[in-house]
């Protein structure tokens, strides 16, 4: 099991160099650099000056050596754009509103979808099973900005009963961190919560119609024991395998809701270095996007065995 | 006591019916059973007509201000008006058309892309597989959302550098699904007998074995064109797509946003447009997932 993780571990960090060193090339291949988008090309002598400043003017395999040397030593450049602060210092203050969102769209919206998925089995074919069907459909369907915005103007707007956008940091207090994350988190969640409550419903459907559920029920266990305690069990081991799948669209919901909600999380980072074409800030923070990535994928893995001791990984 | 095994194959309540096998009126049976579907199919053929015909159909010129400044639906403006007095039906109407434009476009590229791609890797094997299939794994470690915001970023924004983005990032799905199909059908009798007829390569890969891979393909097709579009939406909405003054539905829900309190009708129906698309398309896969009969080989991602 060791082993498995650090070799897992290892293949994870390749494939962000590969998308870094990618990403690094083919942001030079593209005709015009920072520089001259910055500057329109009105100043020659003062873009040579910025050029060599920001390393630009050396030959690519150069500032490549220079880039991996300094992104190993956690380097990450400094922002052209505006302030030229460091985008370490940048993400470092994103991550932790990125996670944030992320932790709490995910309990939030497994707990949905766990129940929903549970009464939907339990209540086969009944209304609300179709209900929930085609909710699941919906939620798939919706853009998850599109859910954003509405959530704004009935909870923010409309109701006034939470903040529209922000963020405030956990040692603000609770309810100030949750009452601005609850909206996005269900925004970015809502995809998730449709992949899981399906897969729920269909697993649950199978293991109540199993043998064991049957001794359960003729040894005249409480129904509630029956279908938590065995039936939710087993059931749970289908949920785990598409639990990467849709975290992956948590994920990816997360970089798009943040811009919804104006919460400076790595998402927003990103798209706002591309849309000021700041290399740094984007390499960075495409860097660090796909690590929250690859990692998070790494850990579901992980996750699988622990929720299935039957399943081994060898080596 | 004699033993009873259980049966297990659960899936959801559309999926019990098995549909005919043969007949001329198979595809109408199956779609006069299947409502959710036929619906939606009559949904998409009117946002066809609707993108065909868009001068025909919006009443105003998309981009024409009226006398009418952030006006609620009323009967001279059936879903109201926009902070620049246009007509909001018929931005959407003339939105449908990047939308569908871009979601069609792109998966039919990509989707030819990958096929080669996942035939040349899965029919040869070797170093050319291992090339192939290092770069398709690699954009699997990805939402394919995320990989067209990387290559936005790489070639910068814009229609054309969207649509070449959506295109990529949706290769991998089609690339490995006929792949994995390859590898099982490259060892079959049919193919071994018409390689020792001597048939040549491109004539077993594109006669004898593609045939065999299309229904997943095209099940794959439909479901990526429902996650192009929302992909589209998406990279408008963050302003990373079209310019600021075409309509498409996306780039109008961001405009929306500086007017949440005075102008709902901005925030909701766009949003309404692209989700129905999307649900129709969707609706519509799954029934096609049934008829075709290849639950198995496609996988929820975008």
């Amino acid at each position: 099991m060791t082993r498995y993780i650090i070799r897992r571990t290892l293949a994870a960090l390749v494939v962000v160099w590969a998308v870094g060193t990618l990403v690094f090339f083919a942001l030079r291949a593209v005709p015009g650099d920072p520089i001259s988008a910055m500057l329109a090309d009105v100043d020659p002598s003062m873009a040579e000056q910025l050029r060599q400043k920001f390393g630009l003017d050396k030959p690519v395999y150069v500032q490549y050596g220079l880039w991996m040397l300094r992104t190993l030593q956690g380097d990450l450049g400094n922002s052209i754009y505006g302030s030229n602060v460091a985008v370490s210092r940048i993400i470092a203050e994103a991550l932790p509103r990125t996670l944030s969102l992320a932790a709490l769209s995910l309990v939030i919206s497994l707990s949905i979808a766990l129940v929903a998925g549970i009464v939907s089995a339990i209540r086969r074919n009944s209304l609300l099973d179709h209900s929930m069907t085609f909710l699941a459909f919906l939620g798939l369907s919706m853009p998850d900005f599109w859910l954003g915005i509405l959530l704004i103007i009935v909870f923010a707007v409309k109701l006034g009963w939470l903040p529209a956008i922000g963020y405030k940091p956990l040692s603000d207090g609770l309810w100030p961190w949750f009452s601005h994350l609850i909206l996005p988190a269900v925004a970015a969640g809502t995809p998730f919560s449709a992949i899981i409550a399906r897969m729920t419903r269909s697993a649950m459907l199978e293991v109540l119609n199993s043998e064991y559920i049957k001794v359960a029920r003729a040894k005249g266990l409480h129904e509630r024991t029956v279908i938590l305690v065995h039936g939710l069990k087993n059931a749970l081991i289908p949920v785990v395998t598409v639990m990467g799948i849709a975290f992956a669209l948590l994920m990816s919901g997360t970089v798009i809701v943040e811009n919804v909600f104006a919460i400076k999380g790595l998402g927003r980072v990103l798209i706002q270095g591309i849309l000021n074409r700041d290399y740094p800030v984007v390499q960075g923070a495409i860097l660090v996007v796909s690590m929250v990535f690859v990692f998070s994928n790494l850990l579901v893995d992980i996750l699988y065995t622990v929720i299935d001791p039957r399943i081994r990984y060898e080596t | 006591m004699t033993e009873t095994t259980t049966a297990t194959s659960i899936q959801s309540p559309g999926w019990e019916r098995v549909p005919p096998r043969r007949g001329r009126w198979r595809w109408w049976k199956i779609l006069r059973r299947n409502r959710p579907a036929a619906l939606a199919l009559v949904f998409l053929l009117v946002l066809i007509g609707s993108a065909l015909w868009a001068p025909q159909i919006a009443p105003y010129d998309p981009n024409a201000q009226e006398y009418a400044f952030l006006a609620p639906p009323s009967w001279a403006h059936p879903l109201g008006t926009d902070d620049l007095s246009r007509d909001l039906f018929s931005r959407i109407v003339y939105g449908s058309r990047i939308s569908l434009f871009v979601g069609i476009t792109t998966v039919l590229i990509s989707m030819v892309v990958g096929v080669v791609l996942g035939l040349v890797a899965g029919y040869y094997g070797g170093w050319i597989d291992n090339l192939i299939m290092r770069y398709i794994d690699l954009q699997w470690a990805f939402p394919n959302f995320i990989i067209a915001v990387y290559l936005v970023a790489v070639f910068g924004t814009g229609l054309s550098n969207v649509i070449i983005a959506v295109t990529l990032a949706f290769l991998d799905d089609f690339a490995r699904i006929v792949r994995g199909m390859v590898l099982s059908l490259r060892e079959q009798e049919f193919v071994l007998a018409a390689r020792a007829m001597g048939a040549s390569d491109i004539r077993i890969l594109f006669r004898h074995i593609l045939p065999n891979t299309l229904a997943p393909v095209i099940v794959q097709a439909t479901v990526s064109v429902s996650y192009a579009i929302l992909a589209e939406a998406g990279l408008s909405f963050l302003g990373l797509g079209v310019k600021p003054t075409t309509p498409t539905w996306g780039l109008i829900l961001s405009d929306a946003r500086s007017f949440f309190s005075r102008g709902w009708w901005l925030a909701v129906f766009p949003g309404l447009a692209i989700t129905l698309t999307v649900l129709s398309i969707n609706f519509l896969g799954d029934a096609l997932r049934d008829m075709l009969d290849v639950r198995e080989h496609t996988e929820e991602r975008h």
